[in-house]
């Protein structure tokens, strides 16, 4: 995916402006940035949520937004921060409707798409909740669901919008666990943005930091969290040494108190 | 399919069966089955029959209806007549009354009121191309609130006969006086059935959200709109036939997601059987509780249909 001097927002808030970034195909990508620099802008505008005000993105070479929006959702699936459902669909109703834009309009599901939802479960370890209610799951377990029913669209690219967020970190660990393998194994390409500046380091391939809508940084992990540019970015002291498990960046909070402060 | 829907459904299309032959035989006059079928009651027959097919008209339409509003919105209260199209029928009704047109005319003077309304409320919710369901919701409540206000107003100051023409109207009758509108509507009715049934895996796809939908690659903004016109044209089709018959379009989708859970397919089909059914038990205890008096329908459904709600509510939650 290629992103070329976007710009976008909501009505006439530009909150986007001249972007430009590439995706190579197996990146696993993170999107990093502080509340307000237009991470989740970034991600609506790569999914078709928003249509962008200038500039274009790429899929394989061609627009997206001269895409029929059925085409684009095989390509291309989306897990939000969180689904919150008042309905009380089966959790294999629910992964099956990630095969809704393999669907003709009023086609029932073949074998072969309970077969592609049924490895989808399996993949994300939600097999044994199949005939339960996904409102009855406990919020892990239901993010496990929604990236199982954006597996079952079977997309080259999965675009996950803080998956963790509202998880303990147990959960957190488990999710990105599994992005990893997704991404690996399956050669998924996957671009999500975190809060969790550790968490991106320890995952990602690559990051981008925003910043006002724009790239302070891009790079990996190494390049992009280090102290100067996570300072100028988040306006508050950090120190940045070497996890010693992964050698990727290791992002430590200093509190006011604790800052050394030229007498 | 598994072997406990075939079940249901079949036990669904039985009820509905047994229903309309109580139906036929239950009345003012009670006959047996074979006592219909004679030549000097085919009257009976065939004005029994017609009132049967408007239940089962009335009970399908409002109930899918309501199951398609709940998704859209994306909320459990919504019902067929929360967006204002009935209050818009009322008022078109009463004006038609006071103004002193024939009869005959009532029901176009109402389906043009729920018309207007509905351009209305659309307009009114509509931000740019978009109709955010928030905005509909309340714009669709206020608007109603204020026509029903105006209907009050205007009955305050006429006679009691225009009284007695709105009361039913306010709680409905399946009373088939005009074979011919009853053919229209019912052309309608079934057409918006059929249209939402077609959309029924977009509906399961925006009930879990509108950005969810956008991702499974669905217009969300387009089949919000051809919903929001189908619900309120079958509703106004509807109004203006029977009345305003309510409960039916609320509880009949509630019941049924009980039993059948929430995936739309299932859902739709055995809603209109399950609407129908309702409605065929409403009219004939509406007919038959104290004959030769007519109770009005909505009042029954009322009466009857919320303690079955509230029993199947506490059943659930026992359930979990």
């Amino acid at each position: 995916m290629e992103i070329n001097n976007l710009c976008g927002g909501y009505g006439k808030e530009i909150i986007i402006k001249e972007l430009s970034f590439k995706i190579k195909e197996g990146d696993l990508f993170g999107i990093i940035g502080p509340n307000g620099s237009g991470k989740s802008t970034l991600l609506r505008l790569m999914s078709r949520v928003l249509t962008p005000q200038g500039g274009n993105i790429l899929l394989e070479g061609i627009d997206i937004n001269q895409m029929k929006l059925k085409e684009f959702a095989k390509k291309v699936a989306f897990v939000p921060q969180e689904t919150l459902i008042n309905f009380s669909f089966s959790v294999e109703d629910i992964v099956l409707m990630g095969r809704i834009p393999h669907l003709r309009r009023l086609q029932f599901e073949t074998k072969n798409d309970f077969l592609i939802a049924e490895e989808s479960l399996r993949l994300t370890d939600t097999f044994y909740l199949k005939d339960k209610e996904i409102e009855n799951l406990s919020a892990g377990e239901r993010q496990r669901v929604i990236i199982a029913k954006a597996l079952a669209q079977q997309p080259k690219l999965l675009f996950l919008d803080e998956p963790t967020s509202h998880l303990d970190i147990g959960h957190q660990i488990q999710i990105l666990d599994l992005l990893k393998k997704l991404n690996r194994q399956n050669n998924l390409t996957i671009v999500m943005v975190l809060h969790d500046l550790n968490l991106a380091s320890a995952y990602c391939d690559r990051l981008v930091l925003l910043n006002n809508g724009a790239i302070f940084q891009e790079g990996t992990p190494e390049e992009v969290l280090t102290y100067q540019s996570i300072e100028a970015v988040y306006k508050t002291v950090v120190l940045v040494n070497e996890n010693p498990l992964s050698h990727k960046p290791n992002v430590i909070l200093v509190p006011t108190d604790k800052q050394w402060k030229p007498n | 399919m598994k072997l406990s829907l075939k079940f249901k459904i079949i036990s669904l299309f039985i009820i509905l069966l047994v229903v309309i032959l109580l139906g036929l035989i239950k009345g003012s006059v009670k006959l047996s089955l074979s006592d219909l079928l004679l030549n000097e009651n085919r009257d009976i027959l065939y004005l029994r029959l017609s009132r049967i097919f408007l239940a089962i008209l009335t009970g399908a339409g409002l109930a899918v209806s309501g199951i398609a509003l709940q998704a859209i919105l994306r909320n459990p209260l919504a019902e067929p007549y929360l967006l204002g199209t009935s209050s818009g029928a009322g008022l078109g009704a009463v004006l038609a009354i006071i103004i002193g047109l024939q009869s005959i005319y009532l029901p176009l003077a109402a389906f043009l009121g729920a018309a207007l309304t509905i351009i209305l409320v659309y307009n009114l919710a509509r931000q740019g191309n978009k109709v955010p369901v928030q905005s509909l919701i309340l714009s669709g409540v206020i608007v109603s609130i204020t026509l029903s206000g105006i209907v009050v107003f205007l009955i305050s100051f006429s006679g009691n006969e225009a009284l007695h023409g709105v009361m039913w109207w306010l709680w409905g009758s399946l009373q088939v006086y005009d074979f011919k509108l009853l053919f229209i509507i019912s052309f309608l009715v079934i057409l918006g059935i059929l249209l939402i049934f077609i959309f029924s895996q977009d509906l399961n796809a925006i009930s879990i959200g509108e950005e969810e939908a956008t991702h499974l690659g669905i217009n969300t903004e387009t089949i919000k709109k051809i919903l929001f016109f189908t619900t309120s044209f079958i509703t106004a089709g509807l109004v203006c036939i029977c009345g305003i018959i309510g409960f039916v379009g609320l509880i009949i989708p509630h019941i049924m997601r009980f039993i059948f859970g929430a995936n739309h397919r299932i859902l739709i089909p055995t809603t209109c059987l399950a609407g129908a059914i309702f409605m065929i038990l409403c009219d004939m205890f509406s007919r038959a509780l104290f004959s030769p008096l007519e109770i009005p329908i909505g009042v029954i459904t009322a009466i009857i249909g919320t303690p079955v709600f509230i029993i199947l509510l506490k059943m659930k939650q026992k359930i979990k």
